[in-house]
């Protein structure tokens, strides 16, 4: 499996070069309306065509993957963060503390969160640029989005707490955030990077089906949520297949990022 | 034998032959949503209004193609010189579809339930004028006379949404006079009308209409759903579509898709000007400034707006009336040119200056502000990004925000926190009165500074005064002139940002004979009973 992971980092690097300087790769700025062109075909000048502004379709899947491949892992970060904290000194510490922690937890859980965001949103001020409504969007993804993987996360240290390896390390004198930091961490990391993970196409999904209510990411700047919402109108999907090429690309580094990561961990 | 075998054959084959004349075959189409009540009087929203439509008897009818009102259930009908009564002289020999006679009782018993303040009947505040009560004199079963407690301006075309009800029919309500009766009502799934044998229509060949034996009303929200059906053929039309399935079908099937060119409704944009919003009172006074306005209006390239975010199925819009309303539209009004040059020197005029392409108020401040809209409408999305490149070129900075419906109605109705808004107004009612809940500066719907005590500038109090005096006047030809005036004022002035008069697009399956889109509601089925099948079309289907 080697030559896949290689293959993977490659074409991770190639996307992360690409979508860090945009401008040097494409000529056309992402919000520029070629009004004469709404709709437009691929073509040399535009290779993957024209959305319904007439504006490049290229330039904004360029800068939309840098927006979402910097913000959406950031998000799940601080998702993954929070449940390594939440969860992890629950499950480490047992008893009435997990207790309660997970019942906060399920009761976050249960929480009509989708309009909560609507609550927040509507209470945020209306004259933000399109960069600070994205970072806004991507940050209340990551705040609320640490439920879930806390419960794993809680179970996982759970198991670990009643382990031997803990056990020695108890008996060898070590104390608690030395076992929490030093012994537990380190092997409660797998489950917090399965979780991570698995929150990236999560939370840019969200954020496409947020801009639909007008949660996402502010006109004009693109995002992968933006260019996703386009698959919605059925009328000109099979007209125009090219259309599919943000999911296709979507797709590709998700699963790249699954291929790198597993490599690493289970080596063969 | 033989004889009796031609005989036979013959009586079958003209059987045949009158039943494929006259009635056949089932009409279907789709409802958004199921329909809350049968109650005529009670009809407040589209589904509701499709049956009322089908089913309803009234007195006059605005014919949907011409504009004009003709004779239904009444022959006859005179408006006093005061405009507080409205005699009728009834069709005779009438019955509504349980067999029931129908008479002047009738109109009577339908005015008295309507007025009735218990009722909560939507369409009786039209009719409340004056104190608000209805005198109903029965001079014969054909003759009536309709007294109401002060004038009311243009009230014999109130009289098409009035549906008359029988007074002495056990069945009440259900009980038609309109072409068609509700014969099944599946709660969630259908609703099946039948043709009303009694109905009094019959074409010039003295055939009895409607032609077709039924409708089906398929409940049906997916819009998607619907438009497969369509081109399916399992429905026959879909009364309103947008401007993606319309070009999709023309590519597809170019004999359903219908442009029937300008519909009533309008989209535009206002700036806040409320007096006590929570706005920096320099944002405030670019608001209330109409060179400000006026400036916005002609840096946006409506053109544009047409062509691109409705794909061609719009026009730059004028004012207040679409050019598809013909009577009320003031045709010497153009729509605002698009204009960078003059825009930059309107505001120059109010010492705003241009600065390295940032364009900044006498005080300094970069003039930038949000446009709301609701989330989900692409049209309304497309157009606030295209202005935004647009006022970019005058050195505005624009944000777009897009919210859903409950946070921006909250923002424009109480809390008055937002800068600019764009939407839509649905106009159903082609006279001025249908709006004077958004001109009249002391309505809840003057969006732009609602519900004033005192008109908050000299153009609001002329509008003001025009508007009483036209709701004042029985002389339609007056009343256009004020009209006329108020048109012109808002033109000038422009507290609403008029983008674009969208066309009115529909889909009608060619199976479907006699069809003639129109703009007004229900725009594909307004002459139902003269719509046929043509079963060879529809059995290959």
């Amino acid at each position: 499996m080697k030559w896949a992971r290689r293959l993977a980092i490659g074409f991770l690097l190639l996307v992360a070069i690409t979508c860090c300087v945009p401008s040097l790769f494409w000529k056309f700025d992402y919000a520029r309306q070629f009004r004469d062109l709404p709709d437009a075909q691929p073509s040399q000048q535009h290779w993957l065509g024209t959305d319904d502004l007439g504006r490049d379709r290229f330039a904004r899947l360029l800068y939309g993957t840098r927006v979402s491949l910097l913000l959406a892992p950031a998000a799940a970060l601080l998702a993954s963060s929070l449940a390594a904290l939440i969860g992890g000194t629950a499950g480490f510490l047992g008893g009435w503390v997990e207790g309660a922690v997970m019942a906060c937890t399920d009761l976050f859980l249960s929480l009509p969160w989708l309009f909560l965001l609507i609550t927040v949103r509507a209470l945020l001020p209306l004259n933000v640029s399109p960069l600070t409504s994205v970072i806004i969007t991507f940050a209340l993804l990551g705040c609320l989005g640490w439920a879930a993987a806390a419960r794993v996360v809680c179970a996982d240290a759970r198991l670990l707490r009643h382990s031997d390896f803990i056990l020695l390390a108890r008996a060898s004198g070590s104390g608690g955030w030395r076992l929490l930091l030093r012994h537990l961490l380190p092997n409660i990391l797998p489950v917090l990077g399965a979780q991570f993970w698995v929150s990236i196409p999560l939370f840019i999904l969200t954020e496409a089906n947020l801009g639909i209510l007008g949660l996402g990411v502010a006109e004009p700047m693109p995002s992968w949520g933006s260019l996703l919402r386009e698959l919605e109108s059925y009328s000109s999907l099979s007209s125009n297949p090219w259309q599919f090429v943000p999911l296709v690309l979507f797709i590709l580094v998700v699963s790249s990022f699954h291929l790198v990561i597993t490599n690493r961990e289970i080596p063969t | 034998m033989k004889k009796y075998f031609y005989a036979l054959l013959l009586s079958v084959l003209l059987a045949l032959n009158s039943s494929f004349a006259q009635s056949v075959g089932e009409l279907r189409f789709c409802l958004r949503s199921e329909p809350k009540t049968f109650n005529p009087l009670l009809v407040e929203e589209d589904s509701s209004d499709t049956v009322r439509y089908l089913t309803g008897g009234v007195l006059v009818r605005l014919n949907r193609q011409t504009q004009r009102l003709e004779p239904e259930l009444a022959t006859e009908w005179k408006t006093s010189k005061d405009g507080k009564s409205i005699s009728f002289t009834l069709r005779q020999g009438v019955s509504f579809s349980d067999g029931t006679p129908f008479s002047a009782e009738d109109v009577a018993y339908t005015f008295q339930q309507l007025m009735d303040p218990n009722l909560h009947a939507p369409q009786a505040d039209q009719f409340r004028s004056g104190d608000g009560k209805v005198e109903t004199k029965v001079l014969a079963p054909n003759k009536i006379t309709l007294t109401f407690g002060g004038p009311i301006a243009g009230l014999d075309k109130l009289m098409d949404q009035i549906v008359i009800m029988s007074a002495k029919s056990p069945k009440k309500e259900m009980a038609a006079l309109g072409p068609y009766y509700v014969a099944e009502n599946k709660a969630g799934a259908y609703v099946l009308l039948r043709r009303n044998p009694n109905y009094w229509k019959h074409d010039s060949a003295g055939r009895p209409l409607p032609y077709i034996d039924s409708v089906r009303l398929d409940i049906q929200q997916n819009r998607d759903l619907e438009m497969l059906r369509l081109m399916r053929g399992e429905i026959h039309l879909v009364n309103v579509i947008d401007a993606e399935y319309f070009e999709k079908l023309k590519a597809e099937q170019p004999a359903m898709a219908h442009d029937s060119g300008p519909s009533l409704d309008s989209e535009h944009m206002w700036f806040n000007q409320v007096e006590n919003s929570p706005l920096p009172a320099y944002k405030k006074a670019w608001f209330r400034s109409t060179n400000f306005r006026r400036a916005v209006s002609e840096s946006i390239n409506r053109e544009d707006l047409a062509r691109i975010a409705f794909r061609g199925h719009a026009r730059p819009a004028v004012g207040i009336v679409s050019p598809a309303n013909q009577f009320w539209f003031n045709a010497k009004l153009q729509p605002h040119p698009f204009d960078q040059a003059s825009a930059l020197k309107r505001l120059a005029a109010d010492g705003f200056r241009l600065q390295n392409g940032v364009l900044r108020d006498q005080g300094g401040n970069p003039v930038e502000f949000s446009i709301i809209t609701n989330a989900g409408n692409r049209y309304r999305e497309r157009m606030a990004t295209m202005i935004q490149q647009d006022l970019a070129g005058i050195g505005m900075k624009v944000n777009v925000v897009t919210l859903d419906f409950p946070s921006l109605i909250e923002r424009i109705t109480r809390s008055f926190n937002y800068e600019a808004c764009l939407l839509g107004l649905v106009n159903t009612d082609l006279d001025p009165a249908s709006v004077t809940n958004v001109w009249v500066s002391s309505a809840e719907n003057h969006q732009w500074n609602p519900n004033q005590k005192t008109p908050a500038t000299a153009w609001e109090a002329e509008i003001d005064r025009l508007m009483k005096a036209q709701a004042a006047t029985l002389d339609d030809k007056k009343r256009k002139q004020y009209f006329d005036r108020v048109q012109e004022i808002a033109w000038e002035q422009e507290p609403f940002i008029y983008l674009v008069t969208k066309n009115t697009l529909s889909a009608v399956s060619p199976v479907v004979k006699n069809a003639a889109p129109v703009v007004l509601r229900p725009q594909t089925f307004w002459n139902v009973e003269w719509l046929q099948l043509n079963s060879e079309m529809a059995s290959n289907k």
